[in-house]
């Protein structure tokens, strides 16, 4: 157990990574309010980012700039960043189209309460 | 606190054990010779400069090694205001008969 | 008393994030940035307008028209910048098979076709995310 915490002290991006998941998937999963479902997964996603930039990283490094190393620094990864740049526009994307879905389903329905919603569509039996 | 969100948290928190268990075996931050950098990236940096032109590493990946993919990007950024633009101009037109 | 100083405030200070959004596209391969940072900072100027003075005042500064202009040719630029690869018989996208001159670097005017595609892209991120707010603001008539 004492080694389990060494080792997440070293590697503490991708500690805080799982964590923010973690708090990601709860919020989905325990409210019942559709905006805050929204915001966890947009927090999911902002945690899978996180972990992927931070692994390319290289401590004491340069950015990667030509003209910024000297000659006793490297240039860190400049790969993952690149291709995280396409998720942020998706993550955009899906924010930006689930929010439009909730206007209408709150014009129709008149609430913004998940179960309630279900309920008057008959998915679920009254409690 | 209900019992079901109880058990929502037992569940998640087992999961949680698990990954941060996977995390820790994982190579230590940092080091510059972990596999991330490989040839790969070995290429990309080199050259860079003669291939494309400009400074900035990032760009020219984002922009002219792999310019494909940006441009389907910019696609699904399209559709994405496709989709919003009609999902609530309809609403609008509705309430207005 | 506070929409009288978020106003006085906010005629001095959005020229200067929207000239600024403009610096960080236009610069996109000699400092960090790039299109897509620049264009939403490009957005955000007049966004924070919109908020600030009233949606009829944003709406006349951005009418329809424009921004589904700029919307639809920027998606077209992209393509027809890749098209010059093609006519010269090399691959699609193609920036120096094509044989375009690649400059000085560092200069502002280096790259071939990089510095023309970041310019398309970013403002056609900014006309994304200005669209995209007028829609949704829309709701509250």
């Amino acid at each position: 157990m004492k080694i389990l915490i060494d080792k997440l002290i070293i590697n503490y991006p991708y500690f805080i990574s799982v964590v923010l998941f973690m708090i990601g998937a709860l919020t989905v999963l325990t409210r019942s309010n559709l905006f805050k479902k929204l915001l966890g997964i947009n927090i999911m996603e902002s945690a899978i980012f996180l972990l992927f930039v931070a692994g390319g990283n290289i401590r004491g490094g340069a950015s990667p700039i030509i003209g910024k190393a000297t000659t006793e620094s490297v240039y860190i990864n400049p790969l993952p960043s690149a291709l995280m740049l396409t998720g942020i526009v998706v993550s955009v994307s899906v924010t930006a189209f689930a929010l439009a879905l909730i206007v209408r389903l709150y014009k129709s329905y008149n609430t913004t309460d998940a179960r309630r919603i279900a309920t008057m569509r008959d998915e679920v039996t009254e409690r | 606190m209900k019992i079901k969100n109880i058990l929502i948290l037992l569940v998640v928190l087992l999961a949680t054990y698990g990954i941060l268990m996977a995390v820790a075996e994982l190579p230590p931050y940092g080091m510059p010779d972990n596999p991330v950098h490989n040839q790969v990236s070995e290429r990309y940096i080199n050259e860079a400069l003669e291939d494309t032109g400009v400074l900035n590493m990032v760009t020219a990946i984002v922009l002219d090694y792999r310019a494909y993919d940006t441009m389907f990007e910019t696609i699904v950024l399209f559709t994405a205001t496709l989709a919003v633009v009609i999902t609530l101009k309809s609403w609008k037109k509705e309430g207005e008969r | 008393m506070k929409d009288f100083i978020l106003k006085r405030i906010a005629a001095i200070i959005l020229p200067f994030v929207c000239i600024y959004g403009f610096y960080v596209i236009l610069h996109g391969h000699v400092s960090p940035g790039g299109s897509f940072a620049g264009g939403i900072i490009l957005g955000l100027s007049f966004i924070a307008y919109s908020t600030i003075y009233g949606t009829e005042k944003g709406r006349a500064k951005l009418p329809e028209r424009v921004l589904t202009w700029t919307e639809s040719y920027g998606t077209l630029w992209y393509v027809m910048m890749g098209m010059v690869g093609i006519v010269r018989g090399v691959p699609f996208l193609a920036n120096k098979l094509a044989g375009v001159d690649l400059g000085v670097p560092g200069a502002l005017s280096s790259g071939g076709l990089i510095s023309l595609i970041g310019l398309g892209v970013g403002i056609r991120v900014a006309s994304t995310i200005v669209t995209l707010f007028f829609t949704m603001m829309e709701e509250e008539s």
